[in-house]
């Protein structure tokens, strides 16, 4: 080796040791985020249907809608300034704005919405459903989803729906709108699906600069987007998994905000100079699924009795600490129609007359299927001790998250405890699957939550779908209301907490919004001061 | 034998355990309880959609058939397409595989430089002060998680003393800077010129390899203790010394020269583990290499990434098996080729 590569490699270490000792701080343009991102397997928001990618996908691209957190029940346009439906409910003329053009500095035109919405039921990936209940289909998109001019499209739906529910699924990640040109210039093959899952092409504020899948995620402020922030110049999100590192990164200043800790890392954090901590209510909701193939799980007065084996408020003040809030309808807070009483108590003498009516005075054993994630094992062991005092032996089932939903949609399982998100932000969303069973066969094609707890509801199933058509929103709002209540009172669901999402930050931060879903936490507002 | 006979039975022997490894592998992927079509589309995909991906995967046909189309498919050098990563899966191995080797490199450089001079230091002086305390050192070493002392290490020096810059490969800002050539970063910096950049990972790579060097330093400085002690109560010890020859050239020429042997598989086999086995400390200080992606691979029930990366792994094993064979002939002629 050359003296001259020994004299810098010298030099490298001398950096090294000199940059080990120097104080880490995020420079004032760049906003860096340590969260987990084990879940993002796809940039394409034909195929994003995961917490982390929608997020990521709703600062990339512009939708044709977006929610409207402020009243659910009115999306907001987006893409589209105006709408207007045929009087029989079943035609739909979309017009765009004016003016708005891609990353690409393409115009974006009504042939783009075309091509976003063919492509995402042509493609039929996970959430290709959200549009393919509208009667959409590969075969039938070419008629049914048509150009008209540079700046207006028609949908034709297969039956009237009520406008909201078209609307509010048109402000999914799917009805994101994609450059065409751009995709077709990087990959004409398949939609450009292949290309679309690690690239973007769209004008939702920022543009991909890189994914590094396990490693990081690199997002670059697009300046030609209107309200583009002036002093922000790059969102960098660290793919950091483990909770105790994130803390210290936070803690040092190497990253100006934390996504993923623990309740032991938040009780650290809380009060730590230079650090605030955000509570951000989502649409999250904890639930346990009961299956009614289970010959004790299936009775009515167990179903009741297990609703007052579990001290709600006690697992949300000491065990989740602000991580969740008592919730019991299956419409999360602040969504249209939701029903915000929580009738059920911790109350075991109730619970044990209720068991010993239904002959089970001395209680039964059951199983527990449990992610093995700390916050999901807390609640398990906290339910776990209360059943017991009325004579339910619970044995916890651990797995990894995809062990446990197998045997989950298997309908192998007795008790099931999990979180479910809506999909958008209709109550449909939750309804369709929390109170709607079309078919209780095993070899049924829809496969609702109420399915995987083999629970068959055929009036429960007419009322939700008497809902999607129904126009009148106050009309509408009360069958949600009536199919809370239906299956708050007896169901194979215990809803029991909505979720909080604690975010810690350094105090330099503001703006950041987060929403009740995944795809309305936003970027573009954040700002930093020294 | 000849030279060519031997060559080829070593080759088929490869091969075979190779070809057992894949079998193993592929067959565990498949009948775990976890469904991968679920690592796809998702766990509200419609029955169409989900049948759809199924079909897609292969995994409608027989368990032979699917192994036989994966088994060519690797012939050709493709492991499938990742889920995780939405890329192929050779590619990604491409780019964790030599962050892994870098630091696993650095780890067992450490490991051999403390632990054989350490172990010679215990064997010699054994039963005295400097064993004990070097067995002592030696067992916190090897008893105490990597996880764990990962987690203090970060903690004292990192967040608290500020000597030690944080988790990853380099900090955040000089990320995609520098074009992948070797995938090793700190070559890969100076070939593009880039100094700082060089310094930063180097500073990055040094509470990790540390950690990891520990295990390492532990595990050979035992073994060597006791090869040493083994050869230094060998009788041409003794005649070497009868015969005046210095108590350093004993030491370190004859008896290490013998215990280099074993030593050579002890290293080899630590330095395999180092490249599989630090998952742990790759999942505290973020760094993005084999073992973490093999462990996400796992949990998303992304099996062609999983069969990938432990082929891979396999092979890498074999390989310094293999090597440590061939060592042998060179470190003691007595040993034929």
């Amino acid at each position: 080796m050359s003296r001259r590569w020994l004299s810098r490699i010298l030099l490298c270490f001398v950096a090294a040791m000199a940059i080990g000792v120097g104080r880490a701080e995020t420079p004032r343009s760049v906003f860096v985020m340590a969260k987990s991102l084990d879940d993002l397997i796809s940039l394409d928001p034909a195929e994003v249907f995961e917490f982390s990618g929608a997020e990521v996908i709703a600062n990339l691209y512009q939708r044709l809608f977006r929610p409207n957190p402020d009243d659910p029940a009115k999306p907001i346009g987006d893409v589209v300034e105006t709408w207007a439906v045929s009087d029989d409910g079943l035609d739909f003329l979309f017009t765009l704005r004016l003016g708005l053009v891609f990353a690409s500095g393409y115009p974006i035109t009504a042939d783009d919405a075309v091509f976003s919405l063919r492509r995402a039921v042509a493609l039929n990936k996970a959430p290709s459903f959200i549009l393919t209940q509208f009667g959409f289909t590969p075969d039938t998109v070419e008629n049914r989803i048509r150009m008209v001019d540079e700046s207006h499209f028609t949908l034709r739906l297969d039956r009237a729906f009520a406008p909201t529910l078209l609307l509010n699924a048109l402000s999914a990640g799917i009805a994101s709108v994609v450059d065409r040109a751009t995709i077709e210039a990087a990959d004409d093959a398949e939609w450009g699906h292949q290309w679309l899952r690690t690239h973007a092409a769209g004008s939702g504020g920022f543009t991909l600069r890189r994914w590094r899948a396990g490693e990081f995620l690199l997002l670059d402020v697009d300046p030609n987007q209107p309200g583009a922030p002036s002093a922000l110049k790059r969102v960098v999100i660290r793919d950091i998994r483990e909770p105790a590192t994130q803390r210290l990164l936070l803690e040092r200043g190497d990253i100006d905000m934390a996504r993923n800790l623990g309740p032991d890392q938040i009780a650290a954090l809380r009060g730590a100079p230079g650090v605030t901590i955000l509570a951000a209510r989502r649409a999250r909701l904890f639930y346990l699924g009961l299956n009614q193939r289970h010959p004790n799980l299936s009775r009515p007065e167990v179903r009741e009795a297990m609703r007052y084996l579990i001290d709600y408020r006690a697992i949300a003040e000491t065990l989740l600490v602000g991580r969740a809030t008592v919730h019991q309808a299956f419409l999360p807070r602040g969504f249209f129609g939701a029903l915000e009483q929580t009738p059920f108590g911790f109350d075991p003498g109730r619970a044990r007359d209720l068991l010993a009516a239904a002959g089970l005075a001395d209680g039964f054993a059951v199983t527990m299927d449990t992610r093995s994630d700390p916050i999901a094992l807390l609640v398990a062991q906290a339910i776990q001790a209360t059943m017991g005092q009325a004579g339910i032996a619970i044995e916890i089932v651990p797995g990894n998250a995809k062990q446990v939903l197998t045997r989950y949609r298997a309908r192998r399982h007795d008790i099931f405890i999990g979180q479910w998100g809506p999909d958008y932000l209709d109550p449909h969303t939750n309804a369709a699957t929390f109170a709607r069973n079309p078919d209780n066969r095993d070899e049924a094609s829809e496969r609702t939550l109420a399915w995987r707890n083999g629970w068959e509801i055929p009036e429960l199933t007419r009322l939700a779908d008497a809902a999607v058509t129904e126009a009148d929103p106050a009309r509408r709002g009360a069958i949600y209301a009536d199919l809370q209540r239906a299956v708050q009172a007896d169901s194979p669901f215990i809803v029991m907490f909505q979720e909080n999402e604690l975010i810690a930050m350094r105090d330099t931060v503001s703006g950041f919004k987060a929403g009740l879903t995944s795809d309305q936490t936003l970027y573009r507002t954040i700002e930093k001061r020294r | 034998m000849s030279g060519a006979l031997r060559v080829a039975k070593v080759l088929a022997s490869l091969a075979v355990t190779v070809l057992g490894l894949i079998a193993v592998t592929f067959i565990i992927g498949r009948v775990i309880p976890i469904d991968p079509v679920l690592s796809v589309v998702g766990d509200r995909a419609s029955a169409a959609t989900y049948e759809a991906a199924r079909q897609a995967m292969g995994l409608d046909r027989s368990l032979a058939m699917q192994f036989w189309i994966y088994l060519e498919g690797v012939v050709r050098g493709d492991f499938g397409t990742s889920v995780v990563t939405a890329g192929p899966v050779i590619e990604d191995i491409g780019r964790y595989f030599p962050a892994t080797i870098e630091l696993a490199t650095i780890a067992i450089l450490i490991g051999v430089a403390l632990g054989v001079p350490g172990g010679v230091l215990a064997a010699v002086h054994r039963g005295r002060w400097p064993d004990q305390l070097l067995r002592l050192l030696s067992l916190f070493g090897y008893s105490t998680p990597t996880f764990w002392l990962g987690m203090v290490a970060l903690a004292i020096f990192y967040a608290w003393l500020g000597w030690a810059v944080g988790p990853g490969r380099v900090d955040i800002f000089y990320e995609d800077l520098i074009p992948p050539v070797t995938g090793f970063l700190v070559i890969d910096a100076m070939l593009e010129g880039e100094w700082v950049i060089a310094g930063n990972a180097v500073a990055h790579l040094v509470l990790p390899a540390a950690v990891l060097g520990l295990s390492a330093t532990a595990y050979i400085l035992r073994m060597t203790r006791s090869f040493m002690i083994d050869q230094l109560n060998q009788d041409y010890v003794l005649a070497a010394r009868a015969k005046g020859l210095s108590a350093r050239r004993v030491v370190w020429r004859h008896a290490l020269g013998n215990a280099a042997v074993p030593l050579v598989t002890v290293i080899a086999l630590t330095y395999g583990g180092l490249l599989e086995g630090s998952v742990l400390t790759e999942t505290v200080f973020a760094w993005p290499g084999l073992g973490g992606y093999l462990t996400n691979s796992l949990m998303s029930a992304d099996l062609n990434a999983v069969l990938g990366a432990t082929i891979v792994i396999g092979v890498v094993f074999v390989g310094l098996n293999l090597l440590a064979d061939l060592l042998y002939g060179v470190l003691d002629p007595r040993v034929a080729w």
